[in-house]
């Protein structure tokens, strides 16, 4: 499933918010990063960013399901699915 | 944007890699209010913390506690006390559930046939004098022939002031008998005479800390980062202190802004209910704390203000490897 360019480039906005990061935009921010292995991004970043997520798009994000939200296009389809469920 | 792999050659980012999923979360027990010595300077029985609640004495209860205590979350038990060893049916309700390491002052060896692997980490105060100044006893004798080859036990060494000068001499004992050794700072909270540090002598331990760590690199679970960020309590220009500790029980925790933190950390007392502040006395004063958890903690947690240059980070991944030999993540 290819997600929706839309929700990459706000996911990727909220990480550069959230996470204060320098030198990319949303446009310039590689979807396929691994925000673990890559960014560095732990599990208190990751929790301030699904706090964001789930106001905004309105849906539920299980702790369990941190580990599956390791890129943006994975966060991105990730709420695709969310929002087909409701 | 600075990610690790253009901050990184290959082999320290496979070093990286080989710990940024691990994912530890900690909590703290105590198993007793009890212990067979009474150290001058202990936390514990100095803060009275002993006397805040009583212990559980139902084994099924601490069976039952520990199960919830995996269900949220927590994947790594750091028993502590008064002394564990006193214990040892609690120590095996965790034992039998969760990945443990237990403190002890080594004075009664926990069984192997019944805790073949569980990580043991003894307290050690100094020489033989200050033991028995501090101690009342040269308990590092006893432990040193209860312990002798083990090979999931190592000494948390408290080094005091008058330690300084004499640090290898006690490292060389322990590599004798094939253990490895932590080093620690003592935060002296009964104020004891002659063992307050002064911020000399703490740059000349640093140094020291440093000397041992390169020459016994088998013995010393270690970083030379960890020494510095111990000694000056300070990382990246922050200041150590109450605002950034991250070893603070989490539902005691109203600080705002929150620093980063260990996720869910509890440090819970033998009772199985009450909680206590943090990983060490809730008396001590905190610009004055040298706990060496708590400061290895405050490098772990802080990660990413570690990923404006690569000597920064690579200095994260010592502290955390470190961390990760002492619970045993990853080999010695
Ligand atoms: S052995 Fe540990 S718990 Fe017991 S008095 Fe000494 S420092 Fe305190
Ligand atoms: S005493 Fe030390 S470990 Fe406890 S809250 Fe203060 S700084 Fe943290």
């Amino acid at each position: 499933m290819a997600a929706d360019k839309k929700i990459i480039l706000r996911v990727a906005e909220i990480l550069i918010n959230e996470l204060k990061l320098e030198d990319v935009t949303p446009e310039t921010f590689d979807p396929d990063t691994d925000l673990i292995d890559e960014l560095g991004i732990d599990s208190m970043d990751l929790t301030a960013v699904v706090l964001v997520l789930q106001d905004e798009y309105n849906i539920t994000i299980n702790e369990e399901d941190y580990p599956k939200l390791s890129k943006i296009r994975l966060i991105a389809e990730y709420i695709e699915n969310k929002l087909k469920e409701k | 944007m600075k990610t690790v792999s253009t901050l990184l050659d290959p082999e320290w980012h496979e070093r990286y890699k080989r710990i940024s999923r691990l994912n530890i979360r900690s909590s703290i027990y105590d198993v007793t209010n009890r212990c067979n010595l009474r150290c001058k300077g202990c936390f514990f029985f100095s803060s009275d913390e002993h006397k805040k609640s009583p212990d559980e004495m139902d084994i099924a209860k601490w069976d039952a506690f520990v199960k919830r205590e995996k269900e949220r979350g927590v994947n790594l038990a750091i028993l502590i006390g008064g002394e564990p060893t006193l214990y040892l049916d609690r120590i095996e309700s965790f034992y039998k559930q969760l990945h443990t390491f237990c403190a002890s002052n080594g004075l009664i060896k926990v069984p192997r046939e019944r805790f073949p692997d569980m990580i043991v980490g003894i307290s050690l105060w100094g020489d033989e004098e200050d033991e028995k100044t501090l101690r009342g006893k040269d308990t590092f004798s006893i432990s040193r022939r209860n312990y002798d080859g083990d090979k999931y036990a190592y000494y948390l060494y408290t080094i005091t002031p008058r330690q300084m000068g004499k640090i290898e001499h006690i490292i060389k004992k322990i590599r004798d008998i094939g253990l490895k050794v932590q080093m620690q700072i003592l935060s002296n909270d009964e104020n004891v005479d002659g063992f307050s540090w002064t911020t000399k002598e703490l740059s000349d331990l640093r140094q020291e800390m440093d000397e041992v760590f390169e020459k016994y690199p088998d013995t010393v679970i270690s970083s030379k980062y960890y020494h510095e960020v111990l000694t000056t309590g300070t990382m990246l220009n922050r200041k150590f202190g109450w605002m950034e500790c991250p070893s603070v029980t989490r539902p005691l925790d109203k600080r705002s802004p929150q620093p980063k933190r260990l996720i869910e950390f509890i440090r819970w007392a033998a009772d199985l209910k009450t909680m206590h502040r943090c990983c060490t006395s809730e008396t001590r004063d905190c610009s004055t704390c040298k706990d060496g958890a708590a400061h290895m903690s405050w490098v772990m947690v802080n990660k990413r203000a570690h990923m404006q240059s690569a000597k920064d980070l690579k200095n994260w991944i010592e502290v955390y490897e470190m961390f990760a030999k002492l619970y045993q993540f990853i080999p010695w």
